[in-house]
């Protein structure tokens, strides 16, 4: 189990437990958060799952793929910080790690 | 009104099956899709991905994979409604009166609800109040080439339909292009004539930056773009194309009085019927415990679904179970000798 904070555009956070192995986006949908759509099940192909990562865990993820990228071309307002929380796999090292969801998702 | 034993609402790979099963068991089944063509999902977001998972096809794309299923049902001659949106569902005495925003109606003892996650629609552009651009200066696709003769264009998005058109329209039009980052998502031979024009001064392109906002009154004025690094740029435009994908709405299926589980139709997992008897849903649209969003969950689900259907279109026929290898009415339904 590792903990993953969603924050929302008020401001308001809500930690959840997620199963190591699961996507960030799988735990956001078990624990019903508010502004993770996942449309698609996860297989990369809506972007209504995007999140913006907190600065200070981006170089601790994986990059992501091209495939990713492109489709977050797609997303509501895309920034810098941008991923699909459907590609963020829950580990130990992931642990802590805190997302904003976007205004909205379509 | 028309009549047919079962209304199919969806011609993703699961719809189109239903069409297969029902047509075995010879019931008749008309389709009505959103889309301008059959395929879902499948067609609208990976047509060229790989799918490894259809049992007996070790690899096909999405793309392939809908010819096939049009080609297997074939011999139905099933009728298609595309570019119709299903609006109202009422019950009729033992039927279902369906009605499209197209104002066609059909009567049905069966409704087969094969949605997905909803019927697609343009992603619109982020920035507010460009409703009243949209179909006069804004635009997410583009129907009649002829309107956008002479103009000042600026194309939103970083993927075919936004380099495809950029090349087209460039013929006759002064085109702008403007994505968020500075790679493209386009073949090789579209990027290479991309930057041709660019080279040589006949479109311009702007990365990485969004829109920021619209100025005009009726129709557009010119638009500002924000760079990365906080640099505004007016741009003079006459018309915004945008394209954004697609996103997928429920729409007015949450108002036909189906128990609903978040975006999804709860069923039962023995025939896949709704709350509402005659209508099933199937694919990535219901919902059981247990249930996996795949393609062959839903060839599974309305294999079962179209048995229940079979017994409420033919009350007064016994339901027999039979194999295509050895049933000779299968055979003659598919044209086989």
């Amino acid at each position: 189990m590792s903990k993953i904070t969603f924050k929302n555009n008020d401001g308001n956070s809500k930690t959840i437990d997620v199963e190591n192995g699961l996507s960030v986006m799988e735990g956001a949908i078990q624990n019903d958060i508010p502004g993770i759509d996942a449309d698609c099940g996860g297989s990369m192909a809506c972007a209504t799952c995007h999140v913006y990562v907190e600065e200070k865990w981006l170089n601790k993820i994986p990059k992501a793929e091209e495939a990713e990228v492109d489709m977050i071309d797609m997303a509501f307002e895309p920034k810098k910080n941008s991923r699909l929380s459907c590609q963020l796999i829950v580990s130990e090292e992931l642990d802590g790690l805190t997302v904003t969801t976007p205004k909205k998702q379509s | 009104m028309k009549k047919t034993d079962v209304v199919i609402i969806g011609a993703g790979p699961v719809g189109l099956f239903a069409v297969h099963q029902l047509g075995i068991k010879g019931l008749n089944a008309i389709v009505i899709d959103n889309l301008d063509r059959a395929g879902g999902q499948c067609i609208e977001l990976y047509p060229d991905k790989p799918i490894y998972d259809i049992p007996a096809v070790p690899e096909c794309t999405g793309e392939e994979l809908t010819k096939n299923l049009l080609e297997q049902i074939k011999p139905f001659n099933t009728k298609f409604f595309f570019n119709e949106r299903v609006e109202e569902v009422k019950k009729d005495k033992d039927n279902w009166i369906i009605k499209t925003n197209n104002n066609n109606e059909f009567t049905a003892p069966n409704i087969i609800i094969a949605g997905g996650v909803g019927s697609f629609e343009p992603r619109k552009l982020s920035i507010n109040d460009t409703e009243k651009y949209e179909g006069k200066s804004l635009f997410y696709s583009v129907q009649n080439k002829d309107e956008f003769k002479n103009k000042s264009i600026s194309i939103f998005g970083g993927g075919d339909s936004a380099l495809d058109w950029t090349l087209e329209l460039s013929k006759f039009s002064k085109i702008t292009l403007i994505h968020r980052r500075n790679e493209f998502r386009g073949a090789p031979h579209t990027l290479s004539e991309i930057k041709k024009l660019e080279v040589e001064g006949k479109i311009s392109i702007k990365t990485p930056c969004q829109l920021e906002s619209i100025v005009g009154d009726k129709n557009i004025d010119s638009i500002l773009i924000k760079f990365d690094d906080g640099r505004t740029e007016k741009i003079k435009t006459d018309i915004i194309l945008s394209f954004f994908g697609l996103v997928m709405k429920l729409g007015p299926i949450t108002e036909w009085g189906l128990n609903m589980n978040k975006k999804t139709i709860e069923v039962n997992s023995e025939n896949f019927e709704t709350n509402k008897k005659g209508i099933f849903a199937a694919g990535d649209i219901c919902s059981y415990p247990g249930k996996l969003k795949l393609i062959l969950s839903g060839f599974h689900e309305v294999a079962l679904a179209s048995v229940e259907c079979f017994k409420r279109a033919r009350p007064n026929e016994k339901y027999r179970f039979e194999f295509t290898t050895s049933s000779k009415s299968i055979q003659d339904r598919l044209g086989k000798k």
